[in-house]
């Protein structure tokens, strides 16, 4: 096994419950060396919803928490308020984080609360069997849309930006390095950063999505499908905008904030008799 | 370069045979524990050690080492 895996994954729960040829894995490699060189083991946190996707963390050697459907941004910000010295990792899913989580979204997002979110986008509910997702593509045939998909699927990354996220990044399991280096860039900032991931599902989205099950010919299919985007860049038309899509370290952070609205309670009316 | 491939772990899914640059892998007749054929790394001598195998596996089957030979 490799040397990295196992040093941070709980050997006596492997092998994993993934298909053969699932993108999870390449996600969880990326985070254990993000990790890694970052020296971070002690002073991390995970936490998740349910789904495919949040069973990423579930397989690692440290402080886990596995929470109930699309509330895992909930639970991490109570833990974040607790104990701010902790880095919270959130592992979420796109129908747990854009479907049924939607609105601990937008309100993490408006607070710009310190987590990183890494939201796995695979285009479908893989775990229940291959139902649409708020993030399925047009003209999909999945199990609950027979006729094909017809309404426009929602941008996890581009929403994030709307509402308000410091730090967003888009990447494909295509692009292992790039995805590691925006993790710790994620862990590093200070604010809310979201990193889209998308990844395959050879079993259900390879059927209805991308019309091959081989997860080879996904990964290819992704990269070649995919343009780097720089600022200034202009976007190529119809190929997946990858890259570091937002960054922005000028807005305070949540528990700075609040930190600073004690401060003043303190020095003009606790303290005020005393400060004069 | 030692390569090892762990039949325990690895579940065939074949991205490491597509996605080497150097064709390093071969399917071979050998099967792991879940009953499917699994990748050998035959052309080990070409490897040039980038490490995309290691990164792309799903399962951590893969291990790149460096290897050192004593030269005397």
């Amino acid at each position: 096994m490799n040397r990295l895996m196992e040093r941070y994954l709980r050997l006596d729960y492997l092998p994993t419950l993934f298909c053969p040829g699932c993108g999870n894995g390449i996600i969880q490699y990326a985070t254990i060396a993000a990790i890694d060189k970052l020296r971070l083991r002690d002073d991390i946190a995970c936490v998740s919803g349910i789904g495919c996707s949040s069973w990423i963390p579930c397989y690692f050697n440290m402080d886990v928490m596995h929470t109930i459907h699309g509330r895992a941004l909930a639970f991490a910000q109570g833990l974040k308020l607790a104990r701010p010295v902790k880095n919270v990792l959130v592992f979420t899913g796109d129908g747990d984080c854009l479907a049924i989580g939607g609105n601990h979204l937008l309100h993490a997002c408006k607070r710009n609360i310190n987590l990183t979110v890494i939201m796995v986008n695979n285009h479908i509910y893989g775990m229940t069997g291959g139902q649409k997702s708020p993030a399925t593509p047009l003209n999909c045939k999945t199990k609950t849309s027979s006729w094909g998909t017809y309404d426009e699927p929602i941008q996890g990354a581009e929403l994030a930006i709307n509402l308000g996220a410091t730090y967003v990044a888009r990447w494909t399991t295509a692009h292992p390095v790039q995805l590691q280096k925006s993790i710790e860039a994620g862990i590093k900032h200070r604010g809310l950063s979201f990193i889209e991931v998308i990844s395959q599902c050879p079993t259900q989205s390879g059927k209805s999505v991308y019309g091959s099950k081989d997860p080879a010919y996904i990964l290819n299919y992704l990269k070649e499908n995919s343009s780097i985007y720089k600022e200034g860049m202009e976007h190529l038309e119809g190929k997946i905008k990858c890259g570091v899509l937002w960054h922005d370290n000028d807005r305070l952070e949540y528990i700075e904030r609040m930190k600073g609205k004690i401060w003043e309670y303190v020095e003009t009316k606790a303290l005020g008799g005393y400060k004069q | 370069m030692r390569i090892t491939v762990d039949k325990n772990y690895c579940k065939g899914c074949g991205i490491c045979l597509s996605i080497c640059p150097k064709s390093v892998y071969v399917n071979s007749e050998q099967r792991n524990s879940f009953g499917n054929l699994m990748p050998e790394a035959r052309n080990r001598k070409r490897c040039n050690g980038c490490g995309l195998c290691e990164r792309l596996c799903p399962d951590g089957a893969i291990n790149v080492e460096e290897e050192y030979e004593a030269k005397y």
